[in-house]
């Protein structure tokens, strides 16, 4: 059986030249600078805390040995997780692609003669790209996030996981709430609070009409069909609790085997993605409960290129993903690119590993490159993905010649080892003159030198890369993560 | 062929030549403090930080310090089965376990918790007594969340121990409603509650 991969948001142009033009737009830079380096420190901070009581290698540590113990028995916990969940009161829908997650949503929406739904923010429902399918079913979807508001008001494309519309800025969106939010009054001013205040009246009104919500999941409990969804503002409680029909689109990766595993991933996820030690709000909900939150409640377990993903020796680690966003936060490539360049729902180091995976790597050549293998991804990682080595595996699935197949190979060895990879990369610091003077990165001392010899390396934007790495040299400080 | 069935077979089909894993370890830390002071500390400086307004009082003293608390309160909602002797300093309307379009004109709402995490700060309702649905937290503009001691524990792991059956809805929460997604800059109440006042009731006066 031939496993097929799957499809939706997850292709755009090659990276290179969708990271150009961003490459070239300072505005753009500045925020992402700001705003990757705020989120940095934040979580530094609160992981610190955990350190300080030597437990955060103990829970990084459970959280991968989990994940991967439930990828290698999937199939049953997800059998497992239906049972759960059906004695529950849920009804539980199966998707091997977009297409037939889209219909499967739609049909229930039309079922119920509903026309206006409200949606949770949830990279699965984007992945599948259901507003869009939805709204060629005369379906409009209302993204309910203050981000998403944002970027679905501006006509525009999400560039974050965590912070959708980090690409605007505050004046931005004054404006964009002024001349598309209905009932937006014009003395409107842009501070914060107040631009949060003008969402919320524009929201309320639709929550509490709703029938339908759409939402994802962060987990999903084999042991007791619980789904789980993290959040800040409240308009995840709000998709949850008051409409009547609650359809959810999870992942089949998102699986965790017992209730009690949530102890690990509600410690590892909120410090690694908005750097708190909680989130303001978590839901827990399993299957219908009389009397409290929606009596009609679905779920629809997505593959899209999970399976295909699963099939791969090395690159299946990357469904060990919580999409907190930390990679993308401490990545030197992302910060000066962007989430847009990636042309995926998933961008920074985990798209690059992820998106071609799920769509195989024929229809996704660029992105195993779209990184400087510099490793703070796989630092920062709260389960541990090696997301290095994976590139480093994914650029060896269409070698270009027996050279550069034995250079990759020679990389995909130095990763492997974080010993061997960070000598090496001591070792490409203190030998950072050569490329600096010449002004391209075409030398590197060995054991990197093996993959220079044979090709430039594929930094896109190779500019970005050389700024970042004399930032680096001249501070030696720690974008590799501790102790660096 | 299904979906269900192929989705299952493809995965099966992947996992053909997957070694076997592990089965995980788990050596983190499953408790911390027990000192009832420190914890106390702990609970209060974390939810500080994470702007609710916390109250300290006495099982004596919870009446008072309600009516203090819920003064501004004009319509309070409150779920059904909570203790009467809590409002009994209250003088305000009290709309017990209101609809929606009622919790929507309530200016707070006064519940239970069935435990409270320290170290980060959380309290988690859980459907249980004092609690009623979730709606209830929900909607109005303000909560006000009665905590007694014995209910706090220190880590997250001690917190799942105690809640043992999901089966009931639960809710996590952490402070109050927040976006940072205006420019990083941190705004408290978007759609949840903009204010949380937890009412922490210590052991009773010596
Ligand atoms: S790969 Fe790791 S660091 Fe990146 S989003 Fe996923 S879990 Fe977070």
């Amino acid at each position: 059986m031939t496993i097929p991969h799957g499809s939706g948001n997850l292709v755009g142009l090659p990276f290179p030249t969708a990271a150009k033009p961003r490459v070239r737009d300072i505005g753009l830079r500045a925020n992402l600078r700001r705003a990757t380096g705020t989120i940095r420190a934040k979580r530094a901070a609160v992981v610190e805390e955990v350190e300080r009581t030597g437990d955060w290698e103990p829970l990084r540590e459970a959280g991968r040995a989990i994940k991967a113990w439930t990828m290698r028995n999937l199939p049953e916990l997800l059998e497992r997780f239906e049972t759960a969940a059906t004695e529950a009161g849920a009804v539980v829908h199966w998707a091997r692609d977009a297409d037939e997650a889209n219909r499967i949503v739609g049909d229930l929406i039309r079922a119920r003669n509903q026309r206006e739904i409200v949606k949770v923010k949830s990279m699965a429902t984007q992945e599948i790209g259901l507003n869009e399918a939805l709204a060629a079913q005369g379906i409009e979807a209302t993204e309910t996030d203050l981000a998403e508001l944002i970027v679905q008001l501006a006509g525009d494309e999400p560039s974050h996981i965590l912070v959708p519309a980090i690409h605007k800025n505050r004046s931005e969106i004054r404006e964009l709430f002024a001349a598309r939010m209905p009932g937006t009054d014009a003395s409107l001013t842009d501070e914060p609070a107040a631009l949060a205040e003008a969402a919320r009246r524009h929201l309320r009104a639709k929550f509490l009409s709703a029938k339908v919500a759409v939402s994802g999941a962060n987990f999903a409990v084999a042991e007791t069909g619980t789904l789980v969804v993290v959040e800040s503002e409240g308009n995840g409680r709000m998709c949850l609790t008051l409409p009547e029909t609650l359809i959810s689109v999870v992942g089949v990766e998102k699986i965790l085997p017992r209730f009690a595993d949530l102890e690990v991933f509600l410690q590892l996820l909120p410090r690694s993605s908005t750097g708190e030690r909680m989130n303001p709000y978590t839901s827990m909900w399993t299957g219908a409960t009389d009397g409290d939150g929606p009596s009609d409640v679905h779920i629809v377990l997505i593959d899209n290129g999970r399976s295909a993903t699963l099939a791969d020796e090395v690159g299946r680690q990357a469904l060990h993903c919580i999409r907190c966003s930390a990679c993308l936060n401490v990545c030197p490539v992302y910060e000066r690119t962007g989430g847009h360049a990636y042309g995926s729902v998933y961008p920074g180091p985990i798209g690059a590993i992820l998106s071609p995976q799920l769509t195989g790597v024929a229809a996704n050549k660029s992105l195993p490159y779209a990184s400087s293998l510099c490793g703070a991804c796989y630092e920062v990682c709260p389960v541990k993905i090696n997301i290095p080595e994976v590139l480093v595996h994914l650029r060896q699935e269409a070698p270009k010649n027996a050279a550069e197949k034995s250079a990759m190979a020679t990389m995909g060895w130095v990763m492997r080892s974080r010993r061997r990879y960070e000598a090496g990369l001591r070792a490409a610091r203190m030998g950072s003159s050569p490329w600096r003077g010449k002004g391209s990165l075409s030398r590197l001392p060995w054991p990197m030198s093996g993959w220079t010899s044979s090709r430039d390396l594929p930094v896109p934007p190779r500019e970005s890369f050389r700024d970042w790495w004399k930032r680096e040299a001249a501070e030696g400080t720690g974008a590799n993560g501790e102790g660096e | 062929m299904s979906a269900r069935e192929e989705v299952l077979a493809r995965l099966r089909t992947a996992l053909r030549d997957a070694p076997v894993e592990p089965e995980p370890v788990r050596d983190y830390r499953r408790e911390g403090t027990t000192d009832p002071e420190e914890l106390r500390a702990l609970l209060v400086d974390r939810l500080r930080d994470y702007k609710a307004t916390v109250h300290e009082t006495t099982p004596d003293g919870l009446p008072t310090t309600l009516s203090a608390v819920l003064a501004d309160a004009t319509v309070l909602a409150v779920p059904a089965d909570l203790p009467v002797e809590w409002l009994a300093g209250h003088t305000g309307e009290v709309r017990a376990d209101p609809d929606v379009p009622g919790l929507d004109t309530s200016d707070a709402v006064l519940t239970g918790a069935a435990v409270a995490i320290a170290e980060t700060g959380t309290i988690v309702l859980d459907a249980g007594p004092a609690q009623g649905r979730r709606a209830l937290t929900l909607v109005p503009d303000r909560h006000v969340c009665v905590l007694f001691a014995e209910q706090v524990v220190a880590t997250v792991p001690e917190a799942i121990a105690r809640l043992r059956s999901p089966a009931s809805p639960l809710t996590w929460i952490s402070g109050p409603s927040a976006t940072s997604d205006i420019e990083l800059r941190r705004v408290e109440g978007v759609h949840g509650p903009r204010r949380l006042d937890v009412v922490l009731v210590g052991a009773a006066d010596g």
